[in-house]
């Protein structure tokens, strides 16, 4: 019945794409979620009046972060293929077009941390402060805990958009459903395939979505 | 124990400097409960942030028992606040935790040990009255419940001085009472100091042995509760004063009794202390043949005792009047004719 539907679609190549984007989406998530955290927390930290209060830190980081945010994600893979050789030494497969995704979403959740550690009640820090609390410990049990839902419902959105970048890159070779809907779907115009290399980018999206809203959901005890 | 000299907090607005605390000098005794009153903008906030180093004076020190707070800083500074801790308005709790893990987080700060830890956060949770409540999120709890967790949280690691900031003013007149109650008794108890900051006197009457009135920087008046609620000298002490004393003695008020007593002579009667509890009512009837008519009065509790005005209507000859209060000036009664015949 589905050989039928999607005749041309060959289910090993389809399966193997497949792992390919949960492969870069994962990777890509995690740098991103971690290197978005440690720019967020800078980003708000060395802003005025607050603990690590500092002019020339504060504008360096929201600079990087602006700058990289606002280009477009099919040409900052082009501008990064120098440095992507350099640091995997190819500019094919799935690792290789981890540096690009990593550099264009980490800056976007960077932003998303920030307005979430804006969000958190600056009493709730200065009663830390009172209690002899380092800026460490502050950073570990006030910021990330307090923040904890709303930093999960941003890195929710960046994984689905990272999803929608890994098949962006596929067009210029990383591998996955991109390359796999782009070279054997468009290319050789194998409508079937394309559509099912849609279908499974879907369902991989909506399975992002579920997980990250039932935990925002548990970790909300507000 | 709590020491203040010349204290001088300014702040840069970019229009120009602003002065919150203005060489202000202040001395705490051990085990008192110390009130610092003032309406908003009047520097109470900062001064008390002074007093945990969460605020550097411009000029000045502060000295808490040995240690000079204005003079230490890092891994010291954080040492000493274990010692001086705070509780505030709006609570401050982190909502992602429970009550346990609320009152726990001082003592994760300071470094005690898992097991000692859960001991200890009983302990207080039975202190403040939560027990049964232990496991519940800021968010399930009322105000007054929520100020009890910030108290528990405070007295973790056994401080020396509770800092209070406008503790009750976010909560209703009842809650606010047995807060209120909650703090005199672990005075009491643990022979902690306490310093609060309030803009509402009831607060200052109901526990506090001795008060600071700020305006504009600067302390204002300063003296034991009693005393200043007696004979209040500052323009803004009496307008605190008025929030809670009901016998208003303006001409308004006095025409109004006089209309409604149009004869014999009206006479304050003010008593303090121990004086309160005497029966001198009793005393002057047995004792003159004056007719007594009792107007209006007030008693109001303060820590250091209680403090109140009788307004009586006193009936009889002029001699026999003036003998009345003569002996009521014996008895050590203040007394002030407001209208006569």
């Amino acid at each position: 019945m589905i050989e039928s539907l999607f005749p041309n679609v060959d289910w090993g190549k389809m399966w193997e794409a497949t792992l390919e984007t949960l492969y870069m989406t994962a990777m890509s998530t995690f740098f991103t979620f971690v290197i978005g955290i440690v720019l967020g927390i800078v980003l708000f930290l060395t802003a005025p009046r607050q603990l690590w209060a500092n002019k020339i830190v504060n504008w360096l980081t929201g600079a990087f972060v602006n700058i990289f945010r606002s280009i477009p994600f099919i040409i900052l893979i082009i501008l990064l293929i120098p440095f992507t050789k350099f640091l995997i030494g190819t500019i094919r497969g799935p690792n290789a077009a981890l540096p690009a995704l990593i550099i264009g979403a980490a800056p976007f959740y960077a932003r998303m941390v920030l307005i979430a550690l804006k969000e958190i009640d600056k009493g709730v820090i200065e009663a830390a402060r009172s209690m002899g609390a380092t800026t460490w410990t502050i950073i570990r049990k006030v910021l990330l805990p307090e923040s904890k839902p709303a930093l999960i419902s941003g890195i929710t959105v960046t994984a689905i958009a990272l999803v929608g970048y890994t098949a962006m890159a596929g067009i210029i070779g990383a591998g996955g459903l991109g390359t796999l809907a782009f070279l054997d779907g468009f290319q050789r115009s194998r409508e079937d395939v394309t559509l099912m290399a849609t279908i499974l980018i879907l369902v991989i999206v909506f399975a992002i979505q579920f997980i990250g809203d039932f935990i925002t959901v548990r970790s909300d005890k507000r | 124990m709590i020491e203040l000299k010349q204290v001088t907090k300014t702040y840069d607005t970019g229009k120009g400097a602003l002065t919150a605390v203005d060489g202000v000098d202040l001395s705490i005794a051990t085990g008192e409960i110390f009130g610092i009153i003032g309406y908003s903008g009047a520097g109470k906030s900062t001064l008390i942030r002074l007093l945990n180093g969460l605020e550097k004076p411009t000029t000045g020190t502060v000295q808490i028992n040995d240690q000079v707070i204005t003079a230490i800083k890092g891994a010291e500074l954080r040492k000493a606040r274990q010692k001086v801790s705070m509780i505030f308005q709006h609570f401050n709790l982190l909502w992602s935790r429970t009550v346990k893990e609320n009152i726990a987080f001082p003592l994760e700060i300071a470094g005690v040990p898992k097991n000692k830890r859960d001991a200890r956060v009983m302990e207080l949770v039975e202190l403040v009255g939560l027990a049964g409540r232990e496991n519940a999120y800021p968010s399930q709890l009322s105000g007054g419940q929520k100020q009890r967790v910030g108290i528990a949280r405070a007295l973790a690691n056994d401080p020396e001085v509770l800092l209070c900031d406008e503790a009750t003013s976010a909560l209703d007149p009842e809650t606010t009472d047995a807060i209120l109650d909650l703090l005199v008794d672990i005075n009491k108890r643990l022979g902690l100091t306490i310093v609060l900051i309030t803009h509402e006197m009831h607060v200052i009457r109901k526990i506090c042995h001795r008060v600071a009135v700020m305006e504009g920087g600067k302390v204002v008046e300063l003296g034991d509760v009693l005393s200043v609620f007696q004979a209040p000298k500052a323009e803004i002490t009496k307008r605190f004063v008025a929030q809670v004393t009901e016998t208003e003695d303006s001409n308004e008020t006095i025409k109004h009794l006089r209309e409604l007593y149009p004869t014999g002579d009206l006479v304050k009667l003010l008593f303090v202390g121990d004086q309160t509890e005497q029966p001198i009512l009793t005393k002057l009837i047995r004792t003159n043949p004056v007719e007594v008519n009792i107007v209006q009065g007030n008693i109001s509790h303060t820590q250091r005792g209680a403090y109140g005005t009788l307004i009586l209507q006193l009936k009889g000859t002029r001699e026999e009047i003036a003998n009345a209060i003569a002996f009521l000036n014996n008895e050590n009664i203040q007394t002030e004719v407001m209208a006569n015949d």
